[in-house]
């Protein structure tokens, strides 16, 4: 007997570990999501809907112009972000390059790594007349462009949940005393207030920044930005910080927020599945929702308000902090040739009509004006032309902070913001900290 | 008569000594340790004394960089919780996969069979052991609210109180097996006849474990406590994905700061000199051990068996 069950053991454990190796690689390694042959090179997020789009985009051009193809491959965000960067440092990095405008299109800017785009516009005004021009405007520095934008204009919004608001007889809140008086209501019907993905410590700096904004303006952050002593210490900030604090203390957040993590989408996962009522989050945020929970914003459940006004605060209610866009730089490496081409794509492959139609089909507000018409026609035209004239009526729209300071102050301030939130650090201790990380 | 025995043992030892594989052997090891190993740590070495974002030019700042990082509060502070996520994981682990090894190094055919599946979770990818784990420790959607036992609802990953155990108990729960398979080595390599002789003595399971087993095991505890040890100062990537070193700086160890300040913050300067502090401490350690398992390493321990 033990001749043949030990091998037959022996057998079937061997199986057990093959069968558990293979599901590890199947998990750990994602197949290459295109081919990367072309004389250019471009680099994308995988992100939804952008790949699609940016994909078809690509295969069109390459079919309507074979002697100067592009080359697409998509990462994720946060190892794209590493990844480009190096590869820019060695030499090897793709001729369109993607980004956020701010510090780290300046640091590229400083390096002479990407080209002015300032004569090609001169000589094309159409290429820069077609956007919204307060989102473009991320992509100039000292007064030359440098990035044109890709995609779509992602504000900041406060999300909420009709069916619980409706369920407590609720309102959604204009200012911030009604947001603060909405704390004890849906905690006494054992809702959670507010989502938030803490643990992604991104997701506080919405807070933060549209706090700021709304208590001392604009200037307040132009200030920090200009890296002028101090400027963290502002009054604006202190306030926002402890208002951030109040809301903490409070129960606002639901509980656990520290190991929420925004990059999983659970924290829209609570507000769609109703335990939470609120969520201040990107205008990405509505796609995303569309796709995990369609029936929720296609029943008309999904609310969106701008953020809440603060009382005696001078910043003007109407202004909106997020991403504006993206963009698209050209390396300043590659061959005047391939830079024509490059070029060439921005202007007539980029942001034409197929593109545009299929960012709408998306749930997404592209950043080129005269799409009203679009926007009003599709099926989530409430949520489009909100976003559409938040973003064109905005005063001032404020670049995420960790997209615009330096790399080593983004990376200090969430750090620090975190422990704010969880209550481990006062206001006054921040403002100290980031004050001593100018020139960083 | 027994002189000469004598005389003619210490002999032989002597030409083992001296006539050992010639040392041309050791150059394509060499070769490899110097172009991979010494000259990025010179590299570093260089980078740590000056000031460079990861583009553009490279420039030379003297000891700016060393001063900022000696002077901020959060680099000692991750030296701290390297030190505690090491203390705490070989605490947990050394233990364990000593009780498991000798446990699996037994004949019996569903030891063999339990060997296998606790060698599961090293086949795993430390990525996709935080993703799982991170998962399941989701305050709303995880382990604790799905299963309705009050004492898993805890606020895992964002409670500074408890985020470093949940750190050594997931790496734990991923190199225990490698340890065990360590362990299970070093007890079959113990000659039958020590256990015999022990159970003719009357020695009872218990002490032989104590009188036998442990102290033939003497150099795989050492060779398993260097791995732990050192080990730690390489946990990065299964601690970057499930905490990303937070709340705060609960669990920002040294080698995450280190990438965090080089790669995030883009500060190479200051990353290559935490650097730096890592390749001592890793070398202090490993020194330390050698020595604490005394210099003749090659020494037998099975005389007489």
């Amino acid at each position: 007997m033990s001749l043949t069950t030990r091998r037959i053991t022996r057998t079937a454990a061997i199986a057990v570990v093959a069968a558990l190796a293979l599901a590890a690689c199947g998990t750990t390694g994602p197949a290459a999501t295109s081919a990367s042959d072309g004389d250019l090179s471009m680099w994308g997020l995988s992100n939804a809907p952008m790949q699609d789009i940016m994909a078809d985009s690509i295969t069109a051009w390459n079919a309507d112009n074979p002697d100067g193809t592009i080359g697409i491959d998509f990462f994720a965000n946060d190892a794209y972000k590493t990844k480009v960067r190096t590869a820019i440092g060695a030499g090897a990095g793709p001729t369109f390059i993607y980004g956020w405008g701010g510090g780290i299109l300046k640091s590229y800017v400083d390096a002479d790594e990407v080209l002015d785009l300032t004569p090609y516009l001169t000589e094309n005004p159409a290429m820069s007349e077609r956007y919204i021009q307060s989102v473009a405007q991320n992509g100039v520095i000292d007064g030359k462009t440098y990035a044109l934008p890709n995609n779509y204009t992602q504000p900041v919004l406060l999300y909420f949940n009709k069916e619980v608001f409706d369920q407590v007889g609720a309102e959604a809140p204009k200012t911030w005393d009604e947001l603060l008086a909405l704390i004890p209501v849906f905690t006494e019907a054992g809702i959670a207030p507010l989502s938030l993905g803490g643990q992604s410590k991104w997701p506080n700096l919405m807070w933060l920044a549209y706090l700021v904004d709304r208590i001392g303006g604009p200037d307040v952050f132009q200030a920090i930005l200009d890296g002028k002593a101090d400027a963290w210490s502002d009054p604006a900030v202190i306030e926002a910080l402890t208002k951030i604090q109040q809301l903490v203390d409070a129960g606002g957040f639901i509980d656990g927020f520290s190991s929420i993590a925004a990059d999983t989408n659970a924290d829209q996962a609570l507000l769609y599945t109703g335990r939470a009522a609120m969520m201040l989050h990107g205008a990405w945020v509505y796609s995303s929702i569309k796709a995990d929970a369609g029936d929720f914003t296609s029943s008309g459940k999904l609310g969106y308000v701008p953020f809440p006004a603060v009382e005696g605060g001078i910043g003007d209610s109407a202004n909106v902090t997020g991403n504006p866009s993206n963009f698209w730089s050209v390396s300043s490496k590659a061959t005047p040739e391939q830079q024509k081409i490059a070029v060439d794509y921005l202007a007539n492959g980029m942001l034409n009509e197929k593109y545009v139609d299929e960012l709408v089909a998306a749930g997404a507000v592209p950043v080129v004006t005269g799409i009203e018409n679009k926007l009003a026609a599709s099926d989530d035209a409430d949520f489009l032309t909100t976003v559409y004239s938040m973003t064109a009526n905005a005063p001032h729209f404020q670049l995420s902070w960790d997209q615009a300071l330096s790399p080593a102050q983004a990376d200090a301030m969430l750090t620090n913001l975190d422990l704010i939130f969880l209550g481990q650090q006062t206001p006054q201790e921040f403002a100290d900290i980031m004050n001593g990380t100018f020139g960083q | 008569m027994s002189t000469s025995v004598d005389r003619k043992r210490t002999a032989v030892r002597a030409r083992q000594r001296t006539a050992g594989p010639s040392g041309w052997f050791a150059v394509p090891a060499l070769l490899l340790f110097g172009a991979f190993a010494l000259l990025p740590i010179f590299g570093v070495v260089a980078l740590s004394f000056t000031s460079w974002n990861g583009l553009g030019a490279i420039t030379f700042d003297g000891t700016a960089s060393w001063q900022k990082v000696l002077a901020d509060p959060v680099t000692l502070n991750a030296i701290v919780v390297t030190g505690k996520i090491m203390l705490f994981s070989f605490i947990v682990q050394a233990p364990i996969s000593l009780l498991l090894g000798v446990f699996t190094a037994g004949v019996q055919k569903y030891r063999a069979l339990l060997a296998v599946l606790y060698f599961v979770p090293l086949l795993l990818s430390s990525a996709a052991v935080a993703i799982a784990f991170k998962a399941l420790l989701d305050p709303n959607f995880g382990i604790g609210p799905v299963s309705g036992i009050a004492a898993l609802r805890q606020d895992w990953l964002g409670n500074s109180d408890l985020v470093l155990f949940v750190v050594v108990f997931v790496i734990a729960w991923q190199f225990v097996p490698f340890h065990t398979l360590i362990y299970q080595g070093g007890v079959k390599q113990i000659p039958r006849s020590l256990f015999e002789a022990a159970e003719i003595d009357g020695a009872s399971r218990v002490q032989q474990f104590f009188a036998v087993t442990l102290p033939q095991l003497k150099y795989t505890i050492i060779t398993s406590s260097t791995l732990m040890v050192v080990g730690s100062l390489t946990y990065f990537d299964l601690i970057f994905v499930l905490t990303a070193g937070g709340p705060g700086y609960e669990t920002r160890l040294l080698p995450l700061h280190m990438y965090i300040t080089g790669f995030r913050a883009n500060d190479m300067g200051a990353a290559s000199a935490l650097g730096v502090i890592l390749v001592v401490i890793g070398l202090a350690l490993a020194l330390l051990l050698q020595r604490f398992g005394g210099r003749d390493r090659s020494a037998s321990q099975l005389e007489g068996a």
